[in-house]
């Protein structure tokens, strides 16, 4: 044991002390292995990135760091000990906290009452609520916040309740503090006050183990880089030795095929968004006078990191949210005024980016998700034709080529990627002109995606113009004609299928931070 | 994931999955065997013809809760709306005096009868437009509007009950106790209708369209609403036809009764929604039928008939009824509570 770790010490040029370390981790759910064998030290006062895109392993890693769920083989040693954790909690208590991107506070109580939340400090007259406000404040100099302790988190701004959360996992004496996507949500400014915390709590000694997509934003943080591709360490480094590219090529891999663009004849104009805007509750504006047309038999990717725009383009197209300008034209008429339901008839469907949210009636069969768009073209009269509906399932079953006993299985049985292809089936059953998709390949496994891809590339050459949105930049180059990439609700770059990966991350502002 | 653990012990668990399955239909044989055996006038063809008339009001009533049940609301204002209807009907059935005029209209029966069913209606879909246009949580709306049905009907009669409902030959419009006393082959109407409203119910949940949307929105909103389905048009219209049948089963018991009350139908939506959850659907929607809820209507129904026969208390008939749903709640738990929900 103690000669490994010398060994890798020795192999790296930091020799500071390793606090916590992973040898051969994997994790497997049946015969689908999320982790394979991943190797790396986490060093006391620094910062371990882990780079990856989207069901790389990245969350399954973190997971099993902070005690979420255990490894199936492989060990995590704690200050040179094996350790195994039951529970987050068990984590917790040994000093390994994490903060979650979506955070886990009660708005509606004060910064004091969730930094203390389920371990409440009991006086002789129930909760010592003055003690637990000094403590809080001593936590918040200690972090150079002035938030008051009283303040309900609902009233602080995005950043400051990250602040919170991180003041909870310090108030539990946390060493090592795991942060998923930290600046997702949050203004160049308060990325700014969250790396001072970082350096801060850096120097006093706490570990931080970070991920990010914003990866030179993360490059300025970093003491270390881990990267991840298809559940394999691909690399791991120390900051001296790499680069954004460096980055980019683990990350994505030089070796990934997942089509190229189907040589299908384009023919009109099918939908034309024409200088559309849509905003948030606040008024704000989510997508900026924004126009696009796209062909009849053509493939456009649109790529964005998140908050870019492209849901609420694509939703707002289909209909369930609303524009405060611009026109939608599918085939030469006017959409925008319809109902979602007409939308479909005329030829306009969505596959929504969640599918276990928007896309699946989970109390419904595989067959009545699968005809659920399409319930028009078999009913006859008053009533639905069942032998009408079986065909259509039955057809659409084979064509998408869902895994499963048949149309009666219930949707839960199917695994996340032949869900997907029935939320594709769905759509392409009420026969449209053209389909949109936000983030299709969104937690499926390689060979799903790639089936999914040519089935978009099949529909093109029948002449369906198909528009995805993706988040990770290999899919752009592989069945798409057009890449149009979103920053901040515009189009900010548009480019035909032989651009590089690197310009394309370039114009989607993953550089704009440094 | 469901299916690789189940299958290695399916023949052990064959048994235990029809009773759970089939638990509402078990239990209401085990009520009629238990009652049965206590009782010589329980097996009784006219004892069960009697039994059914009393359940013809609850199931009727069910059979709406259903349809907004597997919406994911609920209806509490189905009591009221019947006594609504019902004084309503007894209004007309006393004529309606047009000042104005200077008569007094006697309404033939069945033109008394589409007007309260039209006005049933009317107070369902003023619940769907509260549910569906404005936002306002189904369990509150329909609280609302129970206040308020249950109010107009007091201010229409002042408290007080109409007790004759007969009609005048002389006037044209008798015949109104037919639907509670006559009987077409031996069945009382009021049995017949029920099983016409359960057939018409169960042909639109398995055959139409709107069915489908009905199980779609209720199962997942957000993902029906994408794949185009109209979610607010099927608010509406569950909750307007759940008036129209609340309005249907207040002419039943006002006819049973020949009078009819503002204070009729009280707590009668809970034993609605009772029915509906023994039947096996879930109060999150998108699961459940007309034959579960048939089911769970006559189990209600005959187990405190069958109390009444064997001379038990009627208070402890309240706390039979209560354990019989606490019991259905769990059961349902079990069923839907593995699988599915799990990934």
């Amino acid at each position: 044991m103690s000669g490994q770790m010398t060994r890798q010490t020795e192999g790296n040029p930091d020799a500071r002390e390793v606090v916590l370390a992973a040898r051969n981790v994997a994790k497997s759910y049946g015969n689908v292995h999320a982790l394979k064998g991943v190797n790396f030290d986490i060093h006391r006062g620094q910062v371990t990135t882990l780079f990856g895109e989207n069901g790389a392993g990245k969350s399954t890693l973190m997971k099993i760091l902070s005690g979420v769920i255990q490894p199936t083989t492989g060990q995590i040693i704690l200050d040179g000990r094996p350790v195994s954790f039951a529970n987050a909690n068990e984590a917790r208590d040994r000093g390994i906290s994490i903060i979650h991107q979506e955070l886990s506070l009660a708005p509606n109580l004060s910064v004091r009452d969730n930094i203390f939340m389920g371990r409440e400090l009991r006086g002789p007259m129930g909760v010592d609520f003055a003690e637990e406000e000094r403590q809080v404040r001593i936590l918040m100099e200690e972090l150079e916040e002035e938030i008051d302790p009283l303040t309900p988190v609902e009233e602080l701004r995005l950043g400051q309740q990250q602040i919170v959360e991180i003041a909870r996992a310090l108030s539990v004496d946390s060493r090592i503090l795991i942060m998923d996507e930290p600046t997702s949500a949050l203004s160049a400014s308060e990325v700014e006050v969250l790396f001072k915390v970082i350096r801060d709590l850096t120097a006093k000694g706490v570990s931080i183990v970070y991920i990010s997509h914003h990866l030179e934003e993360a490059l300025t943080i970093t003491d270390h880089a881990v990267v991840l591709r298809d559940g394999t360490m691909t690399a791991y480094a120390p900051r001296a030795d790499i680069d954004l590219e460096w980055i980019v090529r683990n990350m994505v891999g030089e070796n990934y095929d997942l089509g190229s663009p189907p040589d299908s004849a384009r023919g009109q104009v099918a939908l034309s968004i024409r200088n559309l805007s849509v905003p948030d509750q606040t008024g704000q504006d989510l997508v900026r006078n924004l126009s696009l047309d796209l062909r009849a038999g053509e493939i456009v990717c649109i790529y964005g990191l998140m908050g870019a725009g492209r849901t609420e383009l694509l939703e707002t197209c289909a209909g369930r949210l609303r524009a405060s300008g611009g026109e939608i034209v599918l085939e030469g008429q006017e959409i925008s005024h319809l109902p979602i339901g007409e939308r479909i008839a005329r030829g306009l469907a969505l596959v929504p980016e969640d599918r276990q949210r928007d896309g699946l009636v989970q109390t419904m069969s595989v067959g009545q998700n699968l005809s659920l768009a399409s319930i028009r073209n078999f009913t006859r009269g008053l009533f639905t034709s069942s032998r009408a509906e079986r065909t259509l399932v039955d057809d659409s079953i084979r064509s998408v080529t869902v895994k499963t006993s048949g149309g009666g299985a219930p949707i839960g049985s199917l695994s996340g990627g032949n869900q997907q292809k029935v939320v594709i089936g769905k759509m392409l059953a009420t026969n449209p002109r053209v389909i949109m998709l936000d983030e299709p390949s969104r937690g499926i496994d390689i060979g799903a995606k790639a089936e999914v891809f040519r089935l978009l590339a099949e529909g093109a050459r029948r002449g369906l113009a198909v528009i995805y949105s993706t988040s990770e930049v290999s899919e752009c180059l592989s069945i798409a004609h057009r890449i149009i990439v979103m920053h901040k609700g515009r189009i900010s770059a548009e480019f035909d299928s032989t651009v590089s990966k690197e310009k394309i991350m370039a114009a989607s502002g993953e550089s704009v931070a440094a | 994931m469901s299916a690789t653990t189940t299958a290695p012990k399916q023949d052990g668990f064959s048994i235990g999955r029809l009773l759970l399955e089939g638990r509402a239909f078990f239990a209401l044989i085990a009520i009629i065997a238990v009652f049965s055996f206590l009782s010589p006038n329980y097996f009784t063809v006219s004892n069960f013809l009697i039994m059914s008339s009393q359940v013809a009001i609850y199931g009727i009533l069910s059979v709406g809760m259903l349809l907004v049940i597997l919406n994911g609301g609920i209806d509490l204002s189905v009591g009221s709306i019947l006594a609504l209807c019902g004084v309503c009907a007894g209004a007309m059935m006393q004529g309606v005096t047009l000042e104005w005029a200077g008569v007094i209209l006697y309404p033939p029966v069945w033109a008394v009868v589409v007007l309260t069913i039209a006005i049933g209606a009317a107070v369902g879909a003023l619940n769907g437009v509260l549910v569906a246009f404005f936002k306002v949580p189904p369990f509150v709306a329909t609280l609302g509007v129970m206040y308020v049905a249950r109010g107009v009907a007091l201010l229409m009669t002042n408290g007080l009950t109409y007790n004759n409902l007969r009609g005048q030959e002389a006037l044209g419009n008798t015949g109104f106790n037919w639907l509670g006393f006559n009987r077409l082959w031996g069945i009382p109407i009021s049995v017949i209708v029920l099983a016409v409203v359960a057939v018409l119910a169960g042909l639109m949940l398995s055959r139409s369209a709107f069915g489908r949307w009905l199980y779609a929105s209720g199962g997942n909103e957000r993902a029906a609403e994408l794949s185009g389905v109209p979610v607010r048009l099927v608010k509406i219209t569950v909750y307007t036809i759940s008036g129209a049948l609340s309005a249907v089963a207040g002419l039943v018991l006002a006819s049973q009764l020949t009078s009819a009350g503002p204070t009729a139908g009280t707590t009668y939506e809970l034993t609605a929604i009772a029915a509906v959850v023994i039947g096996g659907a879930a109060l999150t929607g998108g699961r459940g039928g007309v034959r579960g809820t048939m089911l769970g209507a006559f189990v209600i129904g005959f187990l405190s008939a069958g109390l009444v026969i064997i001379g038990v208390s009627s208070y402890w008939q309240t706390v039979f009824t209560g354990a019989v749903i606490v019991l259905a709640v769990l059961m349902n738990s079990i069923q839907y509570g593995r699988g599915g929900r799990k990934s």
